[in-house]
Protein backbone atom coordinates (compact mmCIF):
# COMPACT_ATOMS: atom_id res chain seq x y z
CA UNK A 1 0.00 0.00 0.00
CA UNK A 2 1.24 3.51 -0.71
CA UNK A 3 0.22 7.14 1.16
CA UNK A 4 0.76 10.21 -1.24
CA UNK A 5 -0.05 13.22 0.91
CA UNK A 6 -0.68 17.05 -0.53
CA UNK A 7 -0.47 20.02 1.45
CA UNK A 8 -2.05 23.36 1.19
CA UNK A 9 -2.59 26.60 3.10
CA UNK A 10 -5.39 28.87 4.13
CA UNK A 11 -5.92 31.60 6.17
CA UNK A 12 -8.68 31.67 8.20
CA UNK A 13 -10.51 33.58 11.21
CA UNK A 14 -12.10 32.34 14.39
CA UNK A 15 -13.21 32.55 18.23
CA UNK A 16 -14.05 30.47 20.22
CA UNK A 17 -17.82 30.76 22.26
CA UNK A 18 -20.11 28.53 23.21
CA UNK A 19 -24.16 30.26 23.61
CA UNK A 20 -24.86 27.68 26.83
CA UNK A 21 -22.03 29.03 28.73
CA UNK A 22 -22.17 32.17 30.83
CA UNK A 23 -20.28 35.23 29.50
CA UNK A 24 -17.52 34.17 32.54
CA UNK A 25 -17.47 30.66 32.12
CA UNK A 26 -16.79 31.32 28.59
CA UNK A 27 -14.08 33.10 29.17
CA UNK A 28 -12.57 30.96 31.99
CA UNK A 29 -13.07 28.13 29.46
CA UNK A 30 -11.37 29.51 26.21
CA UNK A 31 -9.23 32.55 27.55
CA UNK A 32 -8.12 34.71 24.69
CA UNK A 33 -10.04 32.65 21.94
CA UNK A 34 -13.05 33.63 23.42
CA UNK A 35 -12.11 37.46 22.59
CA UNK A 36 -15.89 38.29 20.14
CA UNK A 37 -14.11 40.30 17.47
CA UNK A 38 -12.18 37.13 16.77
CA UNK A 39 -8.26 36.22 15.93
CA UNK A 40 -6.93 34.10 12.87
CA UNK A 41 -4.54 31.38 12.07
CA UNK A 42 -2.45 30.67 8.68
CA UNK A 43 -4.07 26.66 8.52
CA UNK A 44 -1.42 24.01 6.96
CA UNK A 45 -3.84 21.17 5.75
CA UNK A 46 -1.91 17.52 4.98
CA UNK A 47 -4.38 15.39 3.25
CA UNK A 48 -3.20 11.82 2.54
CA UNK A 49 -4.47 9.56 0.23
CA UNK A 50 -3.90 5.71 0.55
CA UNK A 51 -4.06 2.56 -2.15
CA UNK A 52 -2.16 0.31 -4.62
CA UNK A 53 -0.89 2.75 -8.19
CA UNK A 54 -2.65 1.82 -10.77
CA UNK A 55 -1.25 -0.43 -13.29
CA UNK A 56 -1.76 1.93 -16.36
CA UNK A 57 -0.94 4.84 -15.05
CA UNK A 58 1.29 4.64 -11.94
CA UNK A 59 -0.81 6.73 -9.81
CA UNK A 60 -2.98 5.97 -6.29
CA UNK A 61 -4.67 9.24 -7.45
CA UNK A 62 -3.52 11.74 -9.81
CA UNK A 63 -2.18 14.40 -7.89
CA UNK A 64 -3.37 17.49 -9.89
CA UNK A 65 -7.30 15.25 -9.26
CA UNK A 66 -6.54 16.03 -5.55
CA UNK A 67 -5.38 19.85 -5.68
CA UNK A 68 -8.75 20.25 -7.57
CA UNK A 69 -11.06 18.44 -4.91
CA UNK A 70 -9.15 20.53 -2.61
CA UNK A 71 -9.53 23.86 -4.62
CA UNK A 72 -13.07 23.05 -4.45
CA UNK A 73 -14.14 21.39 -1.10
CA UNK A 74 -11.73 23.04 0.73
CA UNK A 75 -10.07 26.48 0.08
CA UNK A 76 -12.82 27.93 -1.83
CA UNK A 77 -15.02 27.25 1.36
CA UNK A 78 -12.36 28.12 4.34
CA UNK A 79 -9.23 30.67 2.71
CA UNK A 80 -10.04 33.55 3.72
CA UNK A 81 -13.35 33.29 5.43
CA UNK A 82 -14.72 33.72 9.15
CA UNK A 83 -15.31 30.06 10.43
CA UNK A 84 -18.02 31.19 12.96
CA UNK A 85 -19.96 32.59 10.19
CA UNK A 86 -19.06 31.89 6.57
CA UNK A 87 -18.46 27.85 6.42
CA UNK A 88 -22.22 26.29 6.90
CA UNK A 89 -19.74 22.59 7.88
CA UNK A 90 -18.90 24.11 11.05
CA UNK A 91 -22.58 25.78 12.02
CA UNK A 92 -23.43 25.45 15.28
CA UNK A 93 -19.92 23.69 16.19
CA UNK A 94 -17.17 25.17 17.87
CA UNK A 95 -14.26 25.48 15.40
CA UNK A 96 -11.32 24.03 17.28
CA UNK A 97 -8.89 22.21 15.14
CA UNK A 98 -10.56 18.86 15.78
CA UNK A 99 -13.77 20.29 14.81
CA UNK A 100 -12.47 21.86 11.83
CA UNK A 101 -10.28 18.58 10.91
CA UNK A 102 -13.55 16.73 11.26
CA UNK A 103 -15.56 18.54 8.99
CA UNK A 104 -12.54 18.47 6.25
CA UNK A 105 -12.39 14.96 6.96
CA UNK A 106 -16.27 14.47 6.13
CA UNK A 107 -16.22 16.61 3.03
CA UNK A 108 -13.44 14.97 1.34
CA UNK A 109 -14.25 11.36 2.03
CA UNK A 110 -16.77 11.16 -0.19
CA UNK A 111 -14.91 12.85 -3.36
CA UNK A 112 -12.10 10.61 -2.95
CA UNK A 113 -13.30 7.97 -5.88
CA UNK A 114 -9.45 6.25 -6.43
CA UNK A 115 -7.44 5.10 -3.34
CA UNK A 116 -9.14 6.08 0.72
CA UNK A 117 -8.68 8.85 2.23
CA UNK A 118 -6.42 8.04 5.04
CA UNK A 119 -5.76 10.97 7.25
CA UNK A 120 -6.42 14.66 7.24
CA UNK A 121 -3.71 16.78 9.35
CA UNK A 122 -4.79 20.36 10.36
CA UNK A 123 -1.93 22.23 11.50
CA UNK A 124 -3.40 25.70 13.73
CA UNK A 125 0.39 26.50 13.95
CA UNK A 126 3.69 24.79 14.07
CA UNK A 127 3.04 23.57 17.51
CA UNK A 128 -0.39 22.40 17.24
CA UNK A 129 -2.27 19.88 15.16
CA UNK A 130 -5.27 17.38 15.08
CA UNK A 131 -5.12 14.50 12.99
CA UNK A 132 -8.18 12.67 11.88
CA UNK A 133 -7.80 8.66 10.79
CA UNK A 134 -10.27 6.20 9.19
CA UNK A 135 -12.35 3.72 11.85
CA UNK A 136 -14.90 4.03 14.65
CA UNK A 137 -17.63 6.43 14.65
CA UNK A 138 -17.52 10.02 14.10
CA UNK A 139 -16.54 12.30 16.85
CA UNK A 140 -17.08 15.66 16.02
CA UNK A 141 -20.02 16.94 17.79
CA UNK A 142 -21.92 19.87 17.79
CA UNK A 143 -22.41 22.62 20.78
CA UNK B 1 -13.47 8.45 12.21
CA UNK B 2 -10.99 8.68 15.25
CA UNK B 3 -9.49 12.17 16.05
CA UNK B 4 -5.95 13.21 17.63
CA UNK B 5 -4.34 16.43 19.42
CA UNK B 6 -0.64 17.40 19.23
CA UNK B 7 0.87 20.08 20.81
CA UNK B 8 4.81 20.51 20.55
CA UNK B 9 7.15 21.20 23.28
CA UNK B 10 10.64 21.90 23.56
CA UNK B 11 13.53 21.88 26.14
CA UNK B 12 17.30 21.88 25.74
CA UNK B 13 18.97 19.71 28.01
CA UNK B 14 22.49 18.02 28.29
CA UNK B 15 23.20 14.41 28.56
CA UNK B 16 26.36 11.95 28.40
CA UNK B 17 25.36 8.05 27.29
CA UNK B 18 27.63 5.56 29.49
CA UNK B 19 26.20 2.17 30.80
CA UNK B 20 28.06 1.36 33.76
CA UNK B 21 27.15 -2.62 32.15
CA UNK B 22 29.99 -2.23 29.52
CA UNK B 23 33.83 -1.47 30.10
CA UNK B 24 35.55 1.97 29.04
CA UNK B 25 36.78 0.95 25.54
CA UNK B 26 33.01 -0.98 25.19
CA UNK B 27 31.64 2.26 26.05
CA UNK B 28 33.75 4.15 24.04
CA UNK B 29 32.84 1.95 20.98
CA UNK B 30 29.12 1.68 21.65
CA UNK B 31 28.35 5.48 22.07
CA UNK B 32 31.23 7.11 20.29
CA UNK B 33 31.37 10.73 21.08
CA UNK B 34 28.40 10.62 22.36
CA UNK B 35 30.28 9.30 25.59
CA UNK B 36 32.24 11.94 26.04
CA UNK B 37 32.51 12.70 30.01
CA UNK B 38 31.93 16.41 29.91
CA UNK B 39 28.57 15.32 28.10
CA UNK B 40 26.52 17.49 25.07
CA UNK B 41 23.16 18.63 24.77
CA UNK B 42 20.65 18.87 22.47
CA UNK B 43 17.12 20.96 21.62
CA UNK B 44 14.82 18.54 22.19
CA UNK B 45 11.62 18.75 20.38
CA UNK B 46 8.57 17.02 22.25
CA UNK B 47 5.22 15.99 20.32
CA UNK B 48 2.71 15.01 22.46
CA UNK B 49 -0.48 13.32 20.93
CA UNK B 50 -4.01 12.75 22.89
CA UNK B 51 -7.02 11.33 21.89
CA UNK B 52 -10.42 10.85 23.26
CA UNK B 53 -14.12 12.03 22.98
CA UNK B 54 -14.39 15.53 21.74
CA UNK B 55 -16.18 17.42 24.52
CA UNK B 56 -19.27 18.87 23.17
CA UNK B 57 -19.27 21.62 25.03
CA UNK B 58 -15.77 22.93 24.32
CA UNK B 59 -15.24 21.02 20.75
CA UNK B 60 -11.72 19.66 22.24
CA UNK B 61 -10.44 16.74 23.03
CA UNK B 62 -8.59 18.56 25.63
CA UNK B 63 -7.72 21.81 26.64
CA UNK B 64 -4.49 23.23 25.90
CA UNK B 65 -5.18 25.88 29.43
CA UNK B 66 -4.96 22.24 30.73
CA UNK B 67 -2.32 20.48 28.65
CA UNK B 68 0.45 23.25 28.97
CA UNK B 69 0.53 23.68 32.34
CA UNK B 70 0.73 19.50 32.64
CA UNK B 71 3.50 19.03 31.05
CA UNK B 72 5.35 22.06 31.70
CA UNK B 73 5.17 20.70 35.45
CA UNK B 74 5.63 16.98 34.59
CA UNK B 75 8.69 17.26 32.10
CA UNK B 76 9.61 20.53 30.22
CA UNK B 77 10.29 22.17 34.01
CA UNK B 78 12.38 19.40 35.38
CA UNK B 79 14.38 19.01 32.07
CA UNK B 80 14.68 22.20 30.61
CA UNK B 81 18.56 23.39 31.02
CA UNK B 82 19.34 20.30 33.02
CA UNK B 83 22.16 17.72 33.11
CA UNK B 84 19.34 14.24 32.36
CA UNK B 85 22.27 12.10 34.21
CA UNK B 86 22.52 13.64 37.21
CA UNK B 87 19.19 15.77 37.65
CA UNK B 88 16.25 13.57 36.87
CA UNK B 89 16.39 10.75 39.06
CA UNK B 90 14.97 8.12 36.11
CA UNK B 91 18.83 8.96 34.51
CA UNK B 92 20.68 8.45 37.29
CA UNK B 93 20.31 3.77 36.61
CA UNK B 94 19.51 4.25 32.91
CA UNK B 95 21.38 5.52 30.19
CA UNK B 96 19.43 8.65 28.63
CA UNK B 97 19.06 7.84 25.34
CA UNK B 98 16.26 9.69 23.43
CA UNK B 99 14.34 6.29 23.30
CA UNK B 100 14.85 5.84 27.31
CA UNK B 101 13.46 9.47 27.24
CA UNK B 102 11.00 9.45 25.17
CA UNK B 103 10.17 6.21 27.58
CA UNK B 104 10.21 8.29 30.67
CA UNK B 105 7.76 10.89 29.17
CA UNK B 106 5.64 9.06 28.50
CA UNK B 107 5.28 7.62 31.84
CA UNK B 108 4.87 10.82 33.40
CA UNK B 109 2.31 11.75 30.89
CA UNK B 110 0.17 8.86 31.01
CA UNK B 111 -1.29 10.54 34.49
CA UNK B 112 -2.52 13.08 32.64
CA UNK B 113 -6.68 13.03 34.02
CA UNK B 114 -8.23 14.94 31.06
CA UNK B 115 -7.48 12.89 27.82
CA UNK B 116 -5.88 9.80 26.98
CA UNK B 117 -2.07 9.65 25.99
CA UNK B 118 -1.63 8.15 22.46
CA UNK B 119 2.03 8.58 21.75
CA UNK B 120 5.58 10.80 22.38
CA UNK B 121 7.45 11.90 19.59
CA UNK B 122 11.14 13.39 20.15
CA UNK B 123 13.13 14.92 17.78
CA UNK B 124 16.31 15.22 18.80
CA UNK B 125 18.27 16.81 16.17
CA UNK B 126 16.59 17.85 12.65
CA UNK B 127 17.91 14.08 11.67
CA UNK B 128 16.97 12.14 14.33
CA UNK B 129 13.69 11.14 16.05
CA UNK B 130 11.85 8.86 18.20
CA UNK B 131 8.35 7.48 18.97
CA UNK B 132 6.79 5.45 22.00
CA UNK B 133 3.36 4.60 22.48
CA UNK B 134 1.11 1.88 23.58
Amino acid sequence: MIRITRKVEFSAAHFYHNPNLSVEENRRVFGKCNNPLGHGHNYVLEVTISGEPDPTTGMVLDLKELKDILQREIMERLDHRHLNYEVPELAGKIPTCENIAAAIWQLLEPRITSGKLDRVRLYESPDLFADCTADTEVTGRRA
Amino acid sequence: MKISLTRRYNFAASHRLHSPRLSEEENHRMYGKCNNPYGHGHNYIVEVTMTGPVDEATGMITSLGDLDPFVHREVIEQFDHKYLNEEVPAFQTMVPTTENVCREIYKRLKKYPSAQLKGVRIEETLKNSFEYGE
